[in-house]
């Protein structure tokens, strides 16, 4: 009986917790601060992933306030809410977050995305999913709140597909291309482009599935690589998929310059499978390793002295410098938003703006500390996106090397897909708010 | 009547006319079957000795194979490494037999299948916390693992067989063998058989329960030590891998949760039919049946064999 | 002392079997409700209601639909989370079929889709028992995991393999999408629950409820009592499928707002298991204990470092969060292995003879 008592005090004790802990979460942001949330996920099967990406994002920002003391003058309150890659989580982070005046959301998953899109316009926060999330969105008349720029994945498909056929799709007739891919949302979105194309075009698909829980379990779909013979096959795979991918293509002895990937692998993916990984080939839109002024005050202020998770390897690897460029977007929103508004400390509303006037072009990305990291672009009201061109890298067994110039996507090809699907979105969706919001730059 | 031929004729079509790809499918099945045997064997080895449903053989695995590498990568000589992760294994044995298992004693099959669970989430945190969640690269060659691969010009194509999969199947043979000598030979094994039969009955002739306890959780992890290493060398030591262990699940229920032969022929019953099933009749259905067909084909046997292939018969009296 | 029952006297046969037979008891419930239904609408704020209440109310919802067929009917399920798929899916379908009809009767309607599923993934159980059992309903869940990904029409072909859920009303109020106010889709969600829970009650306290107790300890005895094991075991599997699909629906209709194949993914079935377990086989109070404990707690424990102060990475906390909630799990199970429901009946004991020891 004692140990009962006992239990009912830990239980009571555990229950005034609880209420406590309900209502107060963590320090509201200061007057004079901006308050930018993370969502990142270095734990669970795709910590591996997402690891990279959490510190590149928040060491840039971490720069920005160790140089700069913030954007503008104004600190800015860098958050990471773990998600663990799971939507349930990714929504809970999301409404512990809303309350502190968050001026933007990176869910940094496809389907946490789909799940905040509705509310980006409700709540007045801007969703950045850079190059990736719902590729409709890039049409900011149907979509203002949310913005995926550089690419998204049709425009990434369009490009890999050029490359396969020497710079013209046509030449694509009479060749089969395996499409080996994440059995989820993200590697489902391109098919019905790869299906029309494939009809239009007159190559043969072959689609690879690799459910979630099979990720390293991948046997039986490189027998069917083997048994399908494609020319091509393109990979859109994610976490520990890439690595047991390399691996089984090296041991099938699949050519490795015949492998083309979205732009998700990372070095680590492709160094566990050894020498048999030269070869391999993503697609990329900006610059890896650290020869830049911005990256070398990173590896300064913020990884030298101790103030980043990351460890000194890490930095200016691919999936790392994905999290920079996801940064240096939420810096330019931010900085174009106190731009337009006057103001030092914006709200999400601003951001929004200042996102839809980004215009980063060479003499811009100078003065970033980050000249010819990427190719400039523009974003628009009608165009979240830009649709920019990537190029090609190869993995040369210890760092990417780019191989073309920029290809440019097959826009005539992916736009009818982009306008049919903002369209079936909002059909869907009923209520869907037509946008109200005004455009500060009608170029 | 396409779809008929599809399923019934097609197929084998097929397969006479790549004999070399039946052939590759057939080793890639048998490999896989092998390794879910290993994880298999982990469960029963535990179940056999204190009726305890291990959920956690998994995240064992999982945790064994980092903590191996893990270490490696602070610097331990891989020898030094493999033993020291042997040593962790003991002292988890230890561990769960002092602070889970003891005080749970004589309570239902679900609670300490519950318990498990618990022990899964704090291996889950605690390996991460020490290692890292980013994937670590197995170090087969410091632990002079063969790599590379045999390729057989036959029937008019290439049988590739990996080395690291020969050498999967080998140990694997080894180490039931060794536990089945152990089983029959020696004074713990019998011990262990007498625990399995009968807490009580082996209780009363002297026999510590928790000595054979901590002797069957060490044991365990020690395969699944061993089956991290080789999932590991095939794919990446991640935690992802936890997942590919539920694959164990059906092959366990298939070969009768008590039997250790079963184990064996589970895993490859479910190793070769999934990859029999995926290859020949997935493409039908869209591809990545896989990810249940060891379920079904588990559900398929049960239903005719209640008690699996070779779990003992259940009887049911009042 | 508080907790007296003297000189409350029971004068019929329904008194003697009611549910709550003591006073305080249904003062108790009854203040419970007042606090479920009118202050904390009024009082809560955003992150309470959706990322606690919502979702511990939607879990409470689907552990009792679990419990049904483990607790009281001895059936072990690990394909829960399918068939909250199952509900959602249907509740999908049913409601961009027909947009018109109150979303309120879907989300109810998808139970019996589910219920259906249910059952047949429920026929092997007359031959299979125990962890074999489990086999099954595994397959179930990777079956119907794998419909969810891989058959277009489950999802409307859109692009992007998942649901979506557009705007829905009751009585002039948007109850779902973005624009319905949490405390709305609160409200509506507590009176499912609460409903739910109330009929639950009912039925396994009834003739049903004691047949399948019976089936549960030992079912050969069952049978031979009479009680004809096929419909007794079915109909557990048809009343958990239906909670547990109607759970589903309300989690992607009133809390998630759109969902991948993936959101029904097998650690939700084994995170609906632990509620059940966690908060007692066989009790209906145990299954909101459990679901409160095993939602909730994770939430509190993350939030604690940084209220005591500690700078700890988001990381480390995750890590850390996952040792002690299984730490807990193992604590609590070699405290009370019969769960919370049976610690709150020893405390309610305990208070009913206090300030006396026996």
């Amino acid at each position: 009986m004692k140990t009962t008592k006992r239990t009912l005090k830990i239980l009571s004790g555990a229950a005034l917790a609880l209420a406590l802990a309900a209502p107060a979460f963590a320090p509201a942001a200061a007057e004079d601060s901006i308050y930018v949330p993370l969502f990142t996920y270095r734990t669970g099967p795709f910590g591996g992933s997402g690891t990279p990406i959490a510190d590149g994002m928040h060491d840039y920002l971490t720069m920005l306030n160790e140089r700069d003391g913030g954007i503008g003058g104004v600190k800015l309150i860098v958050d990471e809410c773990e998600t663990g890659y799971d939507t349930k989580r990714g929504v809970e982070c999301y409404d512990s977050v809303k309350s502190k005046n968050p001026v933007i959301v990176n869910p940094w998953s496809t389907g946490i995305t789909l799940s905040l899109i509705p509310k980006a316009a409700v709540d007045k926060i801007p969703i950045l999913s850079m190059a990736y999330g719902l590729s409709a969105s890039a049409k900011g008349d149907v979509f203002p709140w949310i913005f995926n720029p550089p690419a998204t994945y049709w425009d990434g498909l369009s490009e890999i597909l050029k490359y396969v056929g020497n710079g013209s799709l046509d030449n694509l007739k009479g060749k089969t291309l395996g499409y080996l891919y994440f059995d989820a949302g993200f590697g489902k979105e391109p098919i019905p482009l790869f299906q029309d194309l494939s009809k239009d075009l007159g190559f043969t698909l072959k689609l690879y599935p690799v459910a979630p829980a099979d990720m390293q379990n991948q046997s039986a779909q490189w027998l069917d690589v083997r048994r399908d013979k494609p020319d091509f096959v393109v990979m859109y795979g994610w976490g520990a998929m890439n690595a047991t991918a390399v691996k089984e293509a090296v041991k099938s002895g699949f050519p490795m310059d015949k492998f083309i990937s979205i732009w998700w692998p990372s070095e680590a993916d492709l160094t566990s499978a050894g020498d048999g990984a030269k070869g391999f080939k993503t697609l990329n839109w900006h610059a890896t390793g650290t020869d830049f002024p911005a990256l070398k005050d990173i590896q300064k202020r913020v990884v030298d002295a101790g103030k980043s998770l990351a460890p000194a390897s890490e930095v200016g690897q691919v999936l790392y410098n994905h999290g920079v460029y996801n940064s240096m977007l939420i810096a330019e929103g931010i900085v174009n938003a106190q731009k337009l508004t006057g103001k030092k400390v914006v709200s999400g509303e601003d951001v929004r703006r200042g996102l839809e006037t980004i215009d980063l072009d060479a003499a811009r990305f100078k003065a970033l500390g980050l000249e010819g990291f990427a190719a400039p672009f523009k974003l628009t009201c009608a165009d979240h996106n830009s649709h920019s061109a990537t190029f090609i890298q190869q993995w040369d067994g210890a760092k990417w090397d780019k191989i073309t110039d920029p290809i440019p996507a097959a826009m005539d090809k992916v736009q009818p897909l982009l306008d049919a699907a903002a369209k079936s979105y909002v059909e869907k969706n009923a209520g869907w708010p037509a946008r109200t919001e005004g455009c500060d730059n009608k170029s | 009547m396409s779809l008929l031929y599809q399923l019934f004729v097609d197929p084998f079509v097929q397969m006479a006319d790549a004999p070399d790809l039946l052939v590759q499918t057939l080793w890639e099945g048998f490999v896989g079957g092998v390794l879910y045997s290993l994880i298999a064997l982990g469960f029963v080895l535990i179940f056999k000795a204190s009726g305890v449903f291990n959920f956690a053989q998994g995240i064992m695995m999982v945790f064994a194979a980092l903590t191996l590498v893990g270490l490696h990568e602070k610097g331990v000589p891989a020898w030094l490494a493999l033993i020291a992760t042997i040593g962790v294994m003991y002292v988890l044995a230890l561990g769960v037999e002092r602070i889970v298992l003891r005080p749970l004693v004589n309570q239902p099959d679900i609670i300490l299948f519950m318990a498990t669970f618990g022990l899964t989430y704090f291996l889950i945190g605690l390996g991460e916390l020490l290692f890292g969640g980013s994937p670590k690269t197995m170090i087969t060659e410091q632990l002079y693992l063969p790599s590379g691969a045999l390729d057989f010009k036959i029937l008019g194509g290439t049988v590739s067989l990996q080395k690291i999969d020969i050498a999967a199947a080998i140990i694997a043979l080894v180490m039931v063998a060794g536990l089945g000598l152990f089983f029959q030979k020696t004074r713990i094994g019998r011990a262990l058989r007498a625990v399995a039969d009968d807490h009580q009955a082996a209780l009363s002739v002297g026999i510590s329960l928790n000595q054979i306890w901590v002797i069957v959780w060490f044991a365990a992890g020690i395969v699944a030590l061993a089956t991290g290493i080789l999932w590991g060398a095939r794919s990446d030591v991640s935690f992802a891998l936890q997942i590919v262990a539920l694959k164990a699940l059906p092959v366990l229920i298939l070969g009768g949760l008590t039997s250790i032969p079963g184990a064996i022929v589970g895993g490859l019953i479910i190793g070769v039919g999934e990859k029999l099933g995926e290859f020949y009749w997935g493409p039908i259905f869209g591809g990545g049946i896989e990810s249940w067909l060891a379920y079904v084909i588990a559900l398929a046997f049960l239903l005719f064999r209640p008690q699996g292939l070779f779990g003992e018969a259940i009887i049911e009296r009042i | 002392m508080f907790y007296r029952e003297a000189g409350q006297f029971k004068t019929s046969y329904a008194a003697d079997m009611a549910i709550f037979p003591i006073r305080q008891d249904r003062i108790g419930l009854g203040l419970i409700l007042v606090v479920a239904f009118v202050v904390i609408p009024l009082a809560g704020n955003q992150f309470l209601l959706n990322s606690i209440l919502i979702p511990f109310l939607i879990f409470s919802l689907a552990a009792i639909g679990l419990n049904i067929l483990t607790g009281y009917t001895g059936l072990l399920s690990l394909g829960s989370a399918a068939f909250m798929g199952v509900g959602a899916y249907a509740c999908y379908k049913l409601s961009t079929f027909f947009p018109e009809v109150n979303i309120l009767v879907w989300i109810l309607a998808s139970g019996f889709v589910s219920s259906a599923v249910g059952v047949f993934f429920g026929l092997p159980s007359l031959r299979i028992k125990g962890f074999y059992l489990a086999v099954a309903t595994l397959a179930a869940q990777f079956f119907l995991q794998w419909c969810f990904a891989r058959v277009p029409w489950l999802y409307n072909d859109n692009t992007s393999g998942a649901i979506e859920v557009s705007t829905h009303t009751l009585f002039g109020l948007p109850v779902t999408g973005p624009n319905a106010a949490p405390a709305t889709r609160y409200l509506v969600v507590l009176t499912i629950v609460a409903g739910m829970a109330w009929i639950a009650s009912n039925i396994v306290h009834g003739r049903i409820g004691r047949m399948w107790m019976a089936v549960r300890d030992m079912d050969i005895a069952a049978q031979l009592m009479g009680i004809r094991l096929l419909r007794a075991k079915l109909l557990a599997f048809a009343v958990s499928s239906f909670y547990v699909g109607v759970a589903g629906a309300l989690m992607v209709f009133l809390w998630l707002g759109a969902a991948e194949p993936e959101a029904f993914n097998i650690n939700l079935s084994f995170l609906l298991l632990f509620m059940v377990i966690i908060g007692g086989l066989g009790s209906i109070v145990g299954a909101f204990l459990g679901a409160a404990l095993i939602h909730i707690l994770p939430i509190a424990l993350r939030a604690l470092p940084a209220l005591i102060g500690l700078n700890l990475g988001s990381a480390t906390i995750e890590q850390l969060t996952f040792m002690v909630t299984g730490a807990l799990i193992i604590f609590f199970l070699i405290v009370e292995p019969l769960g919370l429901a049976r610690l709150w009946r020893i405390g309610k004991q305990k208070l009913r003879v206090w300030p006396f020891p026996y």
